[in-house]
């Protein structure tokens, strides 16, 4: 008599070790069967720029957040000029075809979109010039990862928007106190159109984003984009398009070549 | 029979476990992301011991090439390590967890007899409670170090808009090879944390799936056990 309940004891601890090593390992193995399945549907997802769709609506999701923390008041950080590489690093030749005649550039600007007629004009390297000049020595951030000081010198974009008149839908000069009638984007195409960038207004009206015509106080070499190119502080280098042949400006976002490759868009750092 | 000895509580587990597929992505993406820039090693002078990472590396893991897929995990699964990991540190800070994970003054001392033990040095084995130093040790270092990659990776991630998170490890470079050794850091872990696992055994994995341990006792045991009970 004096064992019975111990035996029941025992069988209902042994009924439990069990149940519970049954279902816990059951929803481990279901758990990792599951977030395999996960992985396979994800790589055999449709493409959107080269990126399963579900990774693509993050990486916009995670734009959006970002917006939240930018501000034109953050610069990218400035160094003595000691500091800066003599010899910067070339990268990309995209758009960079020998079939180009520095003599005969102009730099080919639209007021509005792309495929506006009537509100396109040209510029020479001198009205580009001719406005107030700005050195930036900053840490030029590759997306592969590598860093380099360098020396730029050339005329804010914003200073180049407030001359001509430009980004605006009413054609007026920008003014702060009226964002809704900047557009959102501003697009640069080499001259042969094979290389391309989109880049959201607020970028392209920061005080550290030039039209950058000098590299440590020189004239571009031609493989750095002479004679004109973007510098812009606060993107990855996909964005600081060398040998500017066109700029329009849109409320969409224009099309970007290492966007549709596969990388985020706004590139921002 | 049997006793049913509780373990680790169900968040636990499933934070455990959670994390292990959510880490590995994100080591594999940041694999990816690194391969672009190459440039770490180990050694002295012009001799390299170790190269990060060589050649058969990278083509047995199809690396080469995949720089805007790995950004793309690695920025879509860092809210879910993040977010994984900072809801463990909130469990274990709400459910009082934290007392039996965060070293003591006695810790370091015990941590290495605990190794002098482990590797069959000693056989002075110090008293535990639900971990040993050296596990407290090295369960509080890995939430830091989790804690340390959030913080040099947002900082590579946006080394402008947090200016100061850059300024605060060391710039952009810093930063970098700070991000890659705490890499490197998990991996070791993961080797020592899957040695230790094994040698302890299946009833302590179990612990980490079920929740328990199960405890043999004789069957005199318990009838004294019982008596003792029935006495009292």
């Amino acid at each position: 008599m004096k064992n019975k309940p111990i035996l029941n004891e025992e069988e209902k601890t042994n009924r439990t070790i069990r149940r519970k090593t049954i279902v816990s390992f059951t929803v481990l193995f279901a758990g990792f069967a599951l977030a395999f399945g996960a992985w396979r549907w994800i790589g055999n997802q449709e493409k959107e720029n080269e990126q399963p769709k579900l990774l693509r609506s993050v990486l916009n999701i995670n734009e959006k957040v970002n917006n939240l923390f930018f501000s034109e008041n953050h610069l990218a950080k400035e160094y003595p000029k000691s500091e800066a590489v003599k010899v910067a690093r070339v990268n990309g030749d995209v758009g960079m075809g020998e079939e180009f005649n520095p003599l005969l550039w102009k730099l080919t600007v639209n007021r509005h979109h792309e495929n506006a007629s009537d509100t396109a004009f040209q510029l020479t390297a001198k009205d580009i010039k001719a406005l107030p000049k700005r050195e930036v020595i900053f840490n030029f951030k590759c997306i592969e990862g590598w860093n380099q000081i360098t020396h730029w010198g050339g005329a804010r974009f914003s200073d180049f928007m407030e001359k001509y008149k430009l980004g605006t839908h009413s054609g007026k000069a920008p003014d702060i106190n009226h964002r809704e009638d900047l557009y959102k984007y501003a697009a640069l195409l080499t001259p042969d159109s094979a290389y391309y960038v989109g880049i959201d207004m607020k970028s392209m009206m920061h005080p550290q984003t030039l039209l950058c015509y000098e590299l440590n106080e020189q004239p571009l070499p031609a493989d750095q984009g002479y004679p004109l190119r973007l510098i812009i502080t606060i993107k990855y280098g996909i964005k600081s398009l060398k040998r500017i042949g066109y700029i329009y400006f849109s409320d969409t976002p224009p099309p970007d070549y290492w966007h549709k490759q596969g990388y985020d868009y706004d590139a921002a750092l | 029979m049997k006793r049913i000895i509780k373990k680790q509580p169900l968040a636990i587990r499933w934070f455990h476990w959670l994390n292990f597929p959510i880490l590995a992505i994100m080591i594999w993406s940041g694999i990816l992301i690194y391969w672009a820039n190459d440039v770490y090693w180990i050694g002295f002078g012009d001799t390299t011991l170790l190269k990060f990472f060589p050649d058969s590396f990278y083509k047995a893991l199809n690396v080469p090439f995949h720089l805007s897929n790995g950004m793309a995990f690695h920025f879509v699964f860092m809210w879910l390590f993040a977010i994984n990991g900072l809801l463990y540190v909130g469990y274990t800070l709400i459910s009082g967890e934290w007392k039996y994970l965060v070293p003591n003054r006695h810790s370091f001392k015990e941590a290495w007899q605990v190794v002098l033990h482990d590797l069959h040095i000693s056989k002075y084995k110090p008293m535990q409670t639900k971990y040993n130093a050296a596990q407290k040790i090295a369960y509080t270092s890995i939430i830091l170090m989790g804690f340390g990659s959030l913080i040099t990776g947002l900082a590579i991630y946006k080394p402008v808009q947090f200016g100061w998170l850059l300024q605060l490890t060391g710039g952009y470079e810093w930063a970098r090879i700070e991000h890659f050794a705490l890499t490197i850091g998990y991996v070791l872990f993961f080797i020592i944390h899957i040695a230790q696992v094994i040698k302890a055994g299946w009833n302590n994995f179990s612990g980490m799936v079920r929740g328990f341990e199960v405890e043999n006792i004789k069957k005199t045991e318990v009838d004294q056990e019982a008596v003792r009970e029935t006495e009292t």
